[in-house]
């Protein structure tokens, strides 16, 4: 059992340090600037979930109690994690990005970021 | 009846709110769930204007499922957005832009839509069209953007507009 | 075993924060400097429990809780200042 408890750590552990030093390594290979947002959700996902799934069971194999607190901040990573990062791609569209360079949006005028109110006071 | 209405406006969010207390607190003892409850009735009672709306749930037990195929792709999905990162280079790489067009109408089912997208790496979502009728999705790799586009509608957007309307 | 796999989480935690730290200083545009913060904060909670881990210590997720918040406020904040060019309003 332990040793059972012992492998799945080691695995766990092994796969989000991985997974991790890709996420920021594609923040630095990747050339284009949208392309590049795609890392830091890869390093959250399996990167940190995979720590807090570790810890999580080491408490519950060898310290031998339920440990939720790494629970709780998937949980909020998972649900901020989206947030951000529609931020961050909306400062992009914001700056580099005009009506035209953009796709057609489907019979709405145009895509909320440039939808701006007329009045210059914002 | 009414009175509890007013009194409870949103009793999901109570029951998530007790939880979460109990969770951060890791102490199982009657006083702070008691605690926990007193928050869980207080914060929806007090932020109420904020959420009019009760969002609906058609089928609940769905969401299991759902989450279930989600956190599934996001395994696969970040072996192969992995694979891109580290072997193939960039003048191969064909990053995109992709609109998936909305058949969901409540606000709740469309955040959860695009969270899900941003969530499975290699695909990323930008921003949602002025009016709502469409979300703008970044491919990391997408050669053939119907498909993706299909993908998203068929796996995703099918699950939520059963959960939701 | 697990002291192995811990020593080798820190290692690939610990250069994916420099890689970030890389990025901050050498971007070119402000939302890639955002974009590298924020990583660099995730980054930083899976080590702060790595370390709370090997310590067998539960304060630091108490810590690292904090930091994920403080994390997710300021990437909005500072997407908000340059997107509406203020952050309340």
């Amino acid at each position: 059992m332990q040793t059972l408890a012992e492998l799945l750590i080691t695995v766990f552990l092994v796969t989000a340090g991985i997974f991790g030093i890709v996420g920021s390594f594609g923040l630095i290979k990747l050339n284009d600037a949208m392309s590049r947002l795609h890392a830091p959700t890869k390093a959250t996902t399996l990167g940190v979930g995979g720590v807090l799934l570790a810890s999580m069971l080491h408490a519950i194999a060898f310290e031998s109690h339920l440990s939720l607190h790494e629970l709780m901040i998937t949980l909020f990573l998972f649900l901020t994690a989206p947030i951000t990062a529609h931020f961050i791609a909306k400062v992009h569209i914001h700056r580099r990005e005009s009506k035209d360079s953009l796709p057609e949006s489907c019979g709405d005028s145009c895509w909320a970021t440039h939808d701006l109110p007329d009045d210059g006071d914002q | 009846m009414r009175i509890l209405r007013r009194l409870v406006p949103h009793p999901i969010l109570t029951v998530l709110l007790t939880l979460s207390w109990l969770f951060l607190a890791a102490s199982w003892t009657l006083n702070s769930l008691l605690f926990g409850l007193g928050l869980g009735l207080i914060i929806p009672f007090v932020t109420q204007p904020y959420w009019p709306n009760r969002p609906r749930l058609r089928k609940p037990l769905m969401i299991a499922e759902y989450l279930a195929v989600v956190l599934w792709d996001i395994v696969i999905a970040n072996v192969i957005v992995a694979r891109i990162v580290l072997f193939k280079r960039n003048a191969d790489r064909q990053p995109n832009w992709v609109t998936v067009p909305l058949d969901l109408k409540s606000p709740e089912a469309i955040t959860m839509l695009a969270g899900t997208i941003t969530m499975t790496p290699g695909t990323l979502t930008a921003d949602v069209s002025s009016e709502g009728h469409a979300l703008l999705v970044h491919c990391l790799d997408a050669p053939d953007p119907e498909a993706v586009r299909d993908e998203i509608k068929n796996s995703y957007e099918r699950r939520l507009k059963e959960i939701f309307e | 075993m697990i002291l192995a796999a811990t020593t080798f989480a820190f290692i690939c935690f610990a250069a994916a924060i420099l890689m970030n730290l890389w990025k901050v200083v050498t971007a070119g545009d402000v939302a890639d400097r955002i974009l590298a913060l924020d990583t660099m904060f995730i980054n930083a909670i899976a080590l702060m429990i790595l370390y709370g881990m090997s310590q067998g210590s539960e304060i630091f997720f108490e810590a690292a809780m904090i930091i994920a918040m403080l994390g997710f406020v300021s990437t909005v904040a500072y997407a908000r200042f340059i997107l509406r060019g203020n952050i309340i309003e």
